[in-house]
């Protein structure tokens, strides 16, 4: 096992420079255009939204595009002073929530994914395909039914009842990648646990869980983004008042029916954003061996 | 049964937690989904324990199934709405795969800055979807829109974008391909990773060209992670209803099926919860059909999951 992965690891390391040599001065630049053309791409809208939100109403939908035009914090300053809306309790509730949402859902996920990774047992194969399915189905229309059921238990109205609708929602998918991740893991390292005395339980505790940081890095960052922009069921299942609102409910207060007031729904934006890409900047440079073992080994 | 109780427990103690939730919160409201599309249920006979008022719905047999399968337009005319969501949803998906594959082989490489590329084409994926549906519409604005602007400004065209048009359909494509690409990108770059560089090497020694390293090297190697996230991609798109609702509406032209399940659902004073569970049915089977067709052509190329 030791002489495969350090034969892995040497390879990027001498290829890449048998690469570098190899391009032509010309393949170089067009493949530095094509990436900043798709970086540019790919951040403008968010950059737009960020100069927008500086921006008041009015001066927002202006028929020639300027970078500042009368741009100040005023929309940030009247947004955060609950001028708006209670924003300050609708974005402490998103995070209590997404919170919430992504501990349990990695913590279901692992123990599952584990389970799946490394026993035999009846009725695997049949779990990870219901897995499948579940994503099927859309789930806005089980709303009623949801809706029942969660009155049933008592939870309907309460934050808990939606991080458990959330959690069903991304412990599945978690559920495959922990998988694929835990599969990259030796079973040596399992078996070496047990000759130890550690049971089962503390393997998956002590000895899987802290290798694969990565892979639960990217289902925490999964979960997170899963709860934090989730609008159907948050605005059908948390109560109506201001005070319970999420932000992805709270914020369509700025999009009325005919007049959309883009200063202050953009400075919203940039202001909700914010917390999700920095679990995103956290997590980053797990993603790719995170992500990709989960769905190379499907 | 005590042996196999034995042997087992550990698993299904690791998986039961899971089993719980989705059974309860999954399959359980899934049957009773199943069943309101043989009622007519709808805001007004539902059963409403705030009012105090008991369920007044009755059966209707198969009428639900009869009135969409027979495409009428008051019933969302099913057939048109399902080829606009084949379109979108493989529209999507090519690009989606197209464009995450390109990005994948350029980030594969040794590249300055590249860490810096990764993080911003990741970008996309890291903002909540109704903040970018939000900025997206803002963008497409036919009078004040960045985009049309620009369009102006090289003197080309510049549509109506959401509006009553087939462009409102290509605006939302564009969104949510700008979506979609990153998860293909980082799933893939992570297939790319795992092939080993000998393999080039080797195809390089036999004097095969870049393309034939790509065709023979590459594709093969990115087969099984391509096939899961083509899967994924597919499923999440076609029932991908946030961007639709949020840019564009209850707009026609950009209906698909899932949307138009949450226009019975939500709007409309008689909210009509037999209907839009009937195409939700009927979402879930397309889906299941997809998936085993697709499944069993991957078996014939020699590959199970």
């Amino acid at each position: 096992m030791t002489v495969e992965a350090a034969s892995l690891k040497a390879v990027p390391a001498t290829r890449p420079q048998r690469k570098r040599s190899e391009r032509s001065k010309a393949a170089s630049i067009a493949l530095h255009a094509a990436l900043v053309i798709a970086s540019l791409i790919a951040v403008f809208p968010v950059f737009w939204v960020l100069v927008t939100s500086f921006k008041p109403d009015a001066r927002a939908v202006e028929t020639t595009p300027t970078l500042f035009n009368e741009s100040s914090v005023d929309n940030y300053v009247r947004i955060l002073s609950g001028d708006k809306g209670d924003f300050l309790a609708w974005f402490g509730n998103s995070v209590l929530i997404a919170l919430m949402t992504t501990v349990i859902a990695v913590f279901l996920s692992a123990t599952t994914g584990y389970a799946a990774s490394r026993f035999r047992f009846p009725g695997k194969r049949s779990l990870m395909l219901s897995f499948l399915v579940v994503q099927m189905f859309p789930f806005a229309v089980l709303i009623v039914p949801l809706y029942n059921i969660l009155l049933a238990l008592g939870l309907q109205g309460t934050s808990f009842g939606l991080v458990l609708v959330y959690c069903t929602t991304a412990v599945p998918f978690c559920t495959y990648m922990l998988k694929g991740y835990f599969d990259t893991i030796p079973t040596d390292i399992d078996e070496a646990g047990r000759v130890d005395g550690l049971s089962p339980f503390g393997v998956f505790w002590r000895l899987v869980m802290p290798l694969a940081r990565p892979g639960l890095a990217v289902t925490a960052f999964y979960a997170f983004l899963t709860a934090w922009g989730e609008v159907a069921f948050a605005s059908a299942f948390l109560s109506a008042a201001d005070e319970s609102k999420t932000l992805a409910v709270g914020l369509q207060v700025f999009v009325q029916q005919n007049r959309t007031e883009w200063g202050h729904l953009a400075a919203a934006s940039i202001l909700v954003a914010v917390p999700a890409i920095a679990v995103f900047y956290l997590v980053q440079r797990f993603l790719v061996t995170g992500l990709s073992s989960g769905a190379v080994k499907g | 049964m005590r042996r196999f109780l034995d042997r087992h427990w550990y698993a299904y103690a690791m998986v039961l937690p899971v089993v719980v939730v989705i059974a309860v919160l999954v399959l359980y409201p899934l049957a009773q989904g199943i069943f309101f599309t043989f009622t007519n249920i709808n805001e007004g006979n539902i059963a409403n324990p705030v009012l105090d008022r008991a369920a007044t719905y009755t059966g209707v047999g198969l009428t639900n199934y009869l009135n969409v399968l027979s495409g009428d337009p008051s019933f969302g005319s099913f057939w048109s709405t399902l080829i606009r969501t084949l379109i979108w949803t493989f529209g999507c998906v090519l690009c989606h795969y197209g464009f995450g594959l390109a990005l994948a082989v350029l980030l594969n490489r040794q590249v300055k800055g590249r860490a810096l590329y990764r993080v911003l084409l990741i970008l996309p994926w890291a903002v909540p979807a109704f903040i970018s549906a939000f900025a997206w519409k803002y963008m497409f604005n036919a009078q004040y829109g960045i985009i049309n602007q620009f369009l102006r400004a090289l003197g080309l065209p510049d549509p109506i974008w959401l509006g009553q048009s087939d462009w409102a359909l290509v605006a939302v494509v564009i969104v949510n391909v700008w979506l979609g690409v990153p998860f293909m990108m980082v799933a893939l770059l992570g297939g790319l990773q795992s092939i080993p560089g000998d393999l080039y090497e080797a195809a390089e020694m036999d004097g095969a060209s870049p393309w034939q390293r790509f065709r023979h090297v590459t594709l093969p190697g990115l087969r099984s992670v391509s096939s899961t996230v083509v899967l994924l991609g597919i499923i999440w798109t076609f029932n991908m209803f946030a961007v639709i609702y949020l840019i564009t509406g209850p707009n026609p032209n950009t209906r698909i099926l899932v949307t138009y399940a949450f226009e019975r659902f939500f709007s409309g004073a008689s909210r009509d919860y037999a209907v839009a569970s009937t195409y939700g049915v009927l979402i879930l089977s397309v889906l299941l059909v997809f998936a085993s067709v697709y499944r069993r052509a991957l078996r014939k190329q020699g590959e199970v999951w």
